[in-house]
């Protein structure tokens, strides 16, 4: 029995920034019912169809991404196209804790199914609506994905180095974070309703939850009158909320090899000095102008560029040995492979868990970075092919005959 | 910006102030949170939607309250800004673990809790007798959090970490940089490795909450920032995972296994401009068309013909990219003729015209700049909060997401030192 298996949530939520809501929750034992529109093949999520892939074969069941978002999941297909379509799903949140979609603003609404609507089928439902800037405010009908909310919250701007164009993030980091708070929003009204009964709708605008991540450097622009947009900044490879120095990426020995130090403070950089000291190209650590804080800030240029020659013709690996030897904050900047193959800190955790999946067939998934002691998470399910609970769920779940059953696929309501 | 109807179901409207007399989602929780940066952001959210949660620090304040920046650059334990923005909404006591006086009185807050959310380093409350196993045992109800590097037992629980090594060994900085590879990897800004690990933290909470509610009985959650991390770098894991693909990081886009066009324009106010993805279908095609002609620029931007072959043709299929060469033609059409607008107008501009006419584009936003945006204004995104410290008021960012009937309130600034030592018994 997992924390959450008393609850049901209805689940329109596609890409990673709703699907990993709900992925979450169903790891937790929760019974996520996802519901995909049979007239497009679920191709709204466009995850479902898009790289990677195993092998050579494409088409709708084999996207990797979709299968690592949606396991646990119930799969359903649905038309609200039709009558008996919207019947059902109204069938489906009466008996539902929660529904949950990341469609653009409106489009569950204009499917005829509004809080309201939501409402009157069941008066403490719980309706979690995300999307890029909400239902409400004058930009609710724009359209987002991941790098547009970050780009219009804040956080693509805070990621580069002085002089060039944002990096911004190589991801979609608001896709997994958004997901992450729209779990919580979930989670926060569930706690709520256990309280007082009441359900309610919650307006999640992805950039809101993206804008509340930008930390002080909010503040010392609305106190101390200092905007983020300004010469020499962004400079995220330095550290200055807190201030640290050397706090750096320098590059190490290979091609495209790198390696991050971090000195939190003098006793780091004593540790620190000690491992250069011992080698003959690391004599000059000892100059006592790097002995404090404030020396080594303004002198930071120059420390920057002594360790990184030191760092070039070091292997990444090797150093990170010695640093955390030495007790400093030093470690490689690891590829995807080497993080998750050779790495103890993953697979000791037991973050990357085993699914079969009936046409992409056995691998690996993202897991939770969390552990609970008593109702631990579960990911042993591989995401559901199109229509792959249609029988549990409008047979055991909504009680429909295998006959009745057999005229809605006859009749394209599921 | 004009007020317009778009839909039956959204509204423009800015919204109402929360209600300040509804007490938020979590009120009646009562949090123990000992001061650290890994679980700071996890408190702050427990508190914003309404637990009641109590900050120790230990005697003469937590080593954040040195951390910049500060008010007017001075130097303060009261002044701090990283402290302010973590620590706002919160209750402050300050108690010594390393006496027993102290271990006593922690105890005792911890028996009036439900929850209790810590980051020290592994090892340390064991030796104290302070621990999750000695509290909880007389606790059966006591939800227990401890956000570390490498989680309380892992081979490596106990490596020094900060946010820059943990983005760096899990994944992040990988995926974030530059097209050319001489320049280091970036670590995006904004300490997002503890944010990551501390809202993974929170869910970790409210799933044991939830599980309490049913059975009476708490539990203990192991947070890793490492493997948060590790889980949160979309493709890069499972594209690895699934394909055994190795992502290459390039400028403000995806990184990618396959190298990806150049998106960056530079706008009329010189300021970085990505110009989305380009047409495929017809309308996408018919929009951009009018966009040109709407702005008069048809005769300044000669690829607007190969559009109209593209809207004619009803749409590029990206398939026939690599065989078609008119397909490749009219696809990159598409991107100049973006990156010939971008050019033209500034970077707002190019956001909200294309957008209002349906088109999914960014405006990159410094922090001050969504503070001030109008849209995040309707929402009450940024809100004010009275410094009497300061005699003027204070903005700060707002909530992640709207509960009409349970809100999110800011209601207190980040406690002085000991402020709240009365909450302690014995005092």
């Amino acid at each position: 029995m997992g924390a959450l298996s008393h609850i049901r949530i209805c689940d329109f939520t596609g890409q990673l920034a709703g699907a990993g809501a709900t992925r979450t929750l169903a790891a937790f034992g929760a019974q996520v019912i996802k519901i995909e529109d049979p007239v497009t093949e679920g191709r709204w999520d466009i995850l479902r169809g898009m790289q990677p892939f195993v092998d050579e074969r494409r088409g709708g069941e084999l996207g990797g991404g979709f299968q690592n978002h949606n396991v646990e999941k119930l799969g359903i297909t649905l038309n609200l196209r039709t009558e008996r379509g919207r019947e059902l799903l109204a069938e489906i949140v009466r008996i539902s804790d929660v529904v949950a979609e990341n469609f653009a603003a409106g489009v569950l609404a204009h499917l005829g199914f509004p809080y309201e609507r939501l409402r009157e089928i069941r008066d403490d439902v719980i309706y979690v609506s995300n999307c890029g800037f909400g239902h409400r405010g004058p930009y609710s009908s724009f359209k987002t994905w991941g790098p547009i909310v970050q780009a219009c919250c804040g956080l693509t701007f805070t990621s580069g180095l002085p002089d060039l164009p944002p990096a911004g993030w190589g991801y979609s980091y608001m896709d997994h974070h958004g997901g992450n708070v729209m779990a919580l929003a979930i989670l926060t009204a569930l706690v709520h309703r256990n309280r007082t009964g009441a359900g309610q709708w919650v307006d999640m605008s992805c950039t809101d939850a993206g804008a509340t991540m930008l930390g002080p450097v909010v503040l010392d622009y609305t106190v101390n009158g200092r905007p983020a947009r300004r010469p020499g900044a962004p400079d995220s490879n330095h550290s200055d909320a807190p201030v640290m120095a050397p706090h750096n990426i320098y590059a190490a020995r290979g091609d495209d090899e790198w390696f991050a130090i971090a000195c939190r403070h003098d006793d780091d950089w004593v540790a620190l000095a000690d491992v250069l000291g011992a080698t003959a190209d690391g004599a000059w650590a000892a100059d006592p102008g790097y002995a404090t804080l404030a020396g080594r800030v303004a002198r930071q240029a120059d420390l920057d560029a002594r360790l990184a020659e030191w760092c070039r013709p070091r292997d990444k690996f090797d150093l990170q040995a010695q640093m955390l030897a030495a007790g400093v904050p030093g470690v490689a900047v690891q590829r995807p492979g080497e993080r998750i193959e050779d790495d103890p800190g993953t697979t000791e955790w037991g973050l990357w868990p085993w699914v079969e999946h009936r046409a992409m067939g056995r691998l690996r998934v993202d897991g939770l970075p969390v552990h609970l002691s008593e109702t631990d998470w579960h990911i042993e399910r591989a995401a559901p092919l199109l229509g792959q609970d249609n029988d549990v769920v409008y047979g055991e779940i909504l009680g429909l005959g295998a006959s009745e059953i057999a005229d809605l696929r006859s009749e394209g309501v599921i | 910006m004009a007020r317009e109807a778009i839909g039956p179901h959204l509204s423009t409207a800015p919204l109402a102030p929360p209600d300040p007399t509804r007490p938020g989602p979590l009120a009646g929780l009562r949090v123990i949170e000992l001061a650290g940066e890994y679980a700071a952001f996890c408190g702050r959210f427990l508190a914003d939607f309404g637990a009641e949660v109590i900050l120790v620090e230990p005697p003469g304040g937590a080593p954040q309250r040195w951390y910049e920046p500060f008010v007017d650059d001075v130097v303060d334990p009261e002044r701090s800004l990283w402290f302010w923005h973590y620590h706002a909404n919160k209750f402050g006591v300050q108690l010594d673990l390393d006496s027993a006086e102290g271990r006593e009185r922690f105890r005792e807050l911890v028996a009036s809790a439900d929850i209790v959310v810590e980051s020290e380093a592994p090892g340390r409350l064991a030796a104290l007798g302070v621990d999750d196993a000695d509290l909880r045992a007389t606790q059966p109800g006591l939800i227990w959090a401890a956000v570390t590097a490498f989680g309380r037992t892992n081979s490596r629980a106990h490596e020094p970490a900060t946010d820059l090594t943990v983005l760096a060994n899990a994944g992040p900085v990988w995926s974030c940089g530059y097209d050319d590879h001489t320049i280091p990897p970036v670590r995006g800004g904004g300490n997002q490795a503890y944010h990551t690990a501390s809202v993974h933290a929170a869910i970790g909470i409210l799933v044991a909450a939830l599980h309490r509610d049913v059975t009476g009985r708490g539990q203990f959650i192991d947070v890793s920032v490492h493997a948060a991390s590790n889980v949160t770098t979309e493709f890069a894991s499972y594209g690895w995972l699934v394909a055994q693909e190795t992502v290459q990081r390039q400028t403000c886009r995806h990184a990618s296994a396959h190298p990806t066009q150049v998106t960056v324009a530079c706008s009329a106010d010189g300021r970085y401009q990505p110009t989305g993805v380009p047409p495929r279908a017809a309308r996408e095609f018919r929009i951009l068309i009018d966009w040109v002609d709407d702005l008069g620029w048809r005769d300044e931007i000669p690829d607007v013909t190969l559009l109209e072959l593209g809207e004619e043709r009803g749409g590029v299929d990206m398939s026939e990219m690599f065989e078609d060469d008119l397909v490749a033609e009219i696809f990159r059409a598409g991107r100049d003729v973006l990156v010939a607008i971008a050019t033209r107008v500034t970077a707002y501009e190019f956001f909200v015209q294309g957008q209002r006419r349906g088109m999914a584009l960014p405006v990159i936003f410094a922090p001050e700049e969504v503070l001030e945006d109008e849209h995040f204004r309707a929402r009450g995104f940024p809100v004010t909060l009275d410094h009497a410290d300061l005699g003027r008021p204070v903005t700060y960012a707002g909530a992640p997401f709207v509960m009409d009937e349970s809100p999110w309130h800011l209601r207190r600034h980040a406690p002085r030192l000991g402020e709240h030592d009365d909450l302690l018994s014995g005092s």
